[in-house]
């Protein structure tokens, strides 16, 4: 984009077109020709990489869309049926909704490259700014996208988000109302989320263009943040820019796939997988992992307008950097105390994440306000000042010297990715919202699901089955699962003849029929499990005022606190059992008498791990109520094991087809990050 | 942008009749959308909030004014938390009023803002006595 392009097709359509539209010539100049710093490092792929996010997000986002449907009442259960029926649905939903991470934490990584490496310096302003404003309008997409599952956690972000505006003084409440179209967070409010995060990746493409366009015109900062000066300086964009992208991309999706086969519900939360609920509140509500710096600072602020504005004011900043930050050394490569203010400047925004996702008291609130005060402080105090103070060190000639001095202390591919990985832990501090002050923490299982290579054990599942049937269908409904899936490859291993029996043996309620009147009929494989009861109010009413919940998403719905450093040793261990653990201690959890001192209210009955111990379900499993024929024993400890392995399938019915596929993914990916490895050494041999 | 005439429309006035709530006890009732509670305080919730000197409070506003005269026992707020929008818990906190678990809002028996990041009390919907037990909220 930097100029006309002497560009000449050969063949004579090509030239035609060319000679009208010279679109190829752009082509060439800007991705092909296009002289590219000869010492740029592997945090310059991340503009690559964030590029093919942006489009597996808009790819991945299109389809979803042609199977979602964006209403208060069908949201939630659509989503779930994208994951359960469409072909390939789940991977689509784990690819977008970790996309949406992925992204994030590459949009990270880059901007901290900017900072470090002073690329928002002169001439380079209005590139950065429009990085910016691609960070801002991705931020708005994000939270609109979080809400369209319609969970609780949607629902009240939303309601939390948007509430934000109604800080502002005079106008605040009519804006929200705007915002809302109703009186509160709603169907009006799903439908305009749904409509915008539609809309804004095609601005971020659009501005994404812009940005591009700068930068080809202002030319790439490099490590040294020495401008070229002759030929010798750059290569040509392709092949080497290119295959050193391709590597890139390829290593950073290695750890994509990790989230999306094997992790997939690690970065989000556990209150998602319950339907929106405009009348409960989850007892701690926290955004996702990539806004938590931002709402540790909205929270650390004791006036509502002044957190608001604080939030805000934390992100706008970064638009007036070049003229904070006036060093005329532009990489904090040869500015020694920039360099050590970059890192702790890391770490301040590391942390702030972490009790952005903390609950906000005490010693929390605290540290909070320190690090909110370091956060501005480094860009209104510290760079200003530093730039007048600070004796940089000598930048090199030119960039042909810098790569000949090198000595071989560049930030190898795997430093960084370590690096980077540690970052996105430390960051994707996924605080479980389940609340868990009094209940203890359930203990671990063994799980034949468990692992990257786990499978339902098959007895479990018919076991588990039968104790479904028996015992909790009483009460509990299963209403996303459906007599068909009992026959699904990954499930429990029945024929379709059985699972057609087994639906035969419900009746189904049916209708109209030509007389108008509803009449129930034997089931079919198609039917879903019926519910115990008609509606929600009704199972509250029979059932002491707590309604038992639906149980198709129980495993994955509930979790407990892991804590730090169980957190961060998880994403390495993949441990993401929680759910069916904590729903195994549960039904086991059961005291005769509570513990002295703790007064029971009436009606309720003690269980270890439940929150606030005072359940409304009674002890539901007890010795030999259930008769196995298949000689496992009939003990609660077995039951518990059976319906949770049994649960866990019902919330995840395709979990042995996502780690098969992921241990495929992984194995070409490998080899493919090999080959382009060497490739890339070969490209480079004679530049290096 | 703004609601539809429809939404409107069934924003309208609602009627709640009291006599299920016993003293000491609420009812969360939804009124555009809004959680509404309707409390019957005891003697001593309404003590309690009237004692209060109007200098401790961050939005100050006597019991009287939040309350209908001859009908001080029945507290009728939005339990929607000025800060940032979460329904507060009812029966909780220091102040035995309302306690938010979004960001630790505390509000006293006459849903009044006494410690957290709220800036103002829990709004008072429009509401007025049909009889001595039932209320037209709206
Ligand atoms: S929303 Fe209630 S304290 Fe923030």
């Amino acid at each position: 984009m930097s100029g006309p392009s002497d560009f000449q097709p050969t063949n004579p359509a090509l030239k035609w077109i060319e000679r009208r539209l010279p679109i190829m010539g752009l082509m060439h100049s800007s991705f092909v020709a296009y002289p590219t710093p000869r010492n740029l490092n592997y945090w310059w792929t991340f503009g690559a990489i964030l590029s093919m996010m942006l489009a597996l997000q808009i790819v991945t986002g299109v389809i979803l869309a042609m199977h979602y449907t964006p209403h208060a009442d069908l949201a939630f259960k659509s989503v779930e049926l994208i994951v359960r029926d469409v072909n390939f649905g789940w991977l689509l939903r784990n690819m977008h909704a970790v996309g949406a991470s992925m992204f994030f934490f590459a949009v990270y990584v880059h901007m901290f490259r900017g900072l470090y490496y002073g690329s928002y310096k002169e001439p380079r302003e209005v590139l950065w700014i429009l990085g910016v404003i691609i960070y801002l309008l991705m931020m708005a997409t994000g939270f609109m996208g979080y809400v369209l599952p319609w969970g609780q956690m949607s629902f009240w972000g939303a309601t939390v988000i948007t509430n934000l505006f109604s800080a502002i003084p005079y106008v605040g409440d009519s804006i929200v109302t705007l915002l809302w179209g109703g009186y509160a967070v709603g169907n009006p409010t799903l439908n305009r989320f749904f409509s915008l995060h539609y809309l804004l990746p095609f601005v971020i493409a659009g501005v994404v263009v812009l940005h591009v366009w700068a930068l080809h015109v202002a030319g790439q900062n490099n490590p040294d943040g020495v401008e070229p000066k002759t030929p010798k300086d750059t290569v040509p964009f392709t092949p080497h820019a290119t295959i050193k992208d391709f590597f890139g991309v390829s290593c950073f999706m290695l750890l994509y796939a990790w989230f999306i086969f094997y992790m997939p519900n690690y970065l989000g939360d556990a209150d998602n997988y319950i339907p929106a609920n405009p009348g409960v509140t989850p007892a701690h509500i926290v955004p996702e992992w990539y806004y938590l710096p931002f709402y540790a600072i909205l929270r650390s602020i004791p006036n509502k307008l002044a957190g608001v504005v604080a939030m805000f004011g934390a992100i706008i900043v970064l638009v007036f950097l070049p003229w904070l930050d006036t060093a005329r050394t532009r990489s904090s490569k040869y500015r020694p105390l920039a360099k050590q203010f970059f890192w702790i400047f890391v770490v301040v925004c590391i942390l702030l994440g972490y009790l952005g996702s903390q609950p906000p008291e005490g010693i929390y609130v605290i540290a909070g306000r320190i690090l909110t005060v370091m956060y501005f402080a480094y860009f209104l105090i510290l760079l200003p000042l530093l730039s007048r103070i600070e004796t940089p060190r000598p930048v090199p000639n030119s960039i042909s010297d810098a790569v000949l001095a090198k000595s071989g202390k560049a930030a190898s591919i795997a430093a960084a990715f370590l690096i980077a990985g540690g970052l996105l832990i430390g960051g994707a501090q996924n605080a479980r919202a389940e609340d868990s002050h009094g209940g203890a923490s359930p203990p671990g299982n063994k799980w034949s699901f468990a692992g990257p290579v786990g499978k339902y054990d098959r007895g479990a599942l018919q076991r588990g089955l039968k104790v479904y049937k028996e015992v909790c269908s009483a009460c509990h409904g299963l209403s996303y699962v459906a007599f068909r899936n009992l026959a699904d490859p990954g499930g429990p291993g029945y024929s379709t003849a059985q699972a057609a029996a087994f639906a035969a043996e419900y009746k189904i309620k049916d209708g109209p029929n030509d007389a108008g009147d509803m009449f129930e009929r034997p089931g079919r494989p198609a039917d879903y499990f019926p519910s115990p009861f008609p509606n929600e109010n009704a199972a509250r009413a029979a059932n002491g005022g707590a309604a038992p919940p639906d149980l198709s998403l129980i495993t994955k719905a509930r979790s407990y606190k892991r804590g730090f450093p169980m957190f961060v040793i998880d994403v390495v261990t993949q441990y993401q059992e929680q759910g069916p653990d904590y729903v195994a201690a549960l039904l086991q959890g059961y005291l005769d008498k509570p513990p002295a001192g703790f007064s029971l209210p009436d009606g309720s009955y003690y269980n270890t791990y439940f929150p606030g111990h005072a359940i409304k379900m009674p002890k539901p499993l007890s010795d030999g109520q259930v008769t196995y024929d298949d000689g496992s024993p009939a003990t609660v400890a077995q039951y518990a094991k059976d319906v949770t392995t049994f649960l866990m399938w019902a919330a995840e019915p395709h979990m042995e087809a996502r780690k098969k596929l992921g241990l495929q993914v992984f194995v070409f990916l490998i080899l493919l990050a090999g080959l382009l490895y060497f490739t890339k050494k070969k490209v480079w041999a004679s530049s290096h | 942008m703004n609601p539809d005439a429809a939404t409107i429309a069934a924003g309208a006035p609602i009627e709640v009749d009291l006599t299920p709530i016993a003293s000491g006890q609420d009812i969360k009732v939804f009124w555009r959308g809004k959680p509404i509670y309707i409390m019957n305080r005891t003697k001593k919730q309404v003590e309690e909030a009237q004692k209060v000197p109007l200098k401790d409070l961050p939005d100050p506003q006597t019991d009287q004014q939040r309350t209908k005269p001859g009908h001080e026992q029945w507290l009728v707020v939005i339990g929607i938390c000025t800060h940032l929008g979460c329904i507060p818990i009812a029966h909780e906190g220091s102040y035995d009023g309302f306690f938010c678990p979004c960001h630790g809002s505390v509000y006293d028996t006459s849903g009044r803002i006494r410690q957290g990041p709220a800036p103002a009390n829990l709004p008072v919907p429009p509401y007025s006595f049909l009889s001595d037990t039932k209320i037209q909220i709206g």
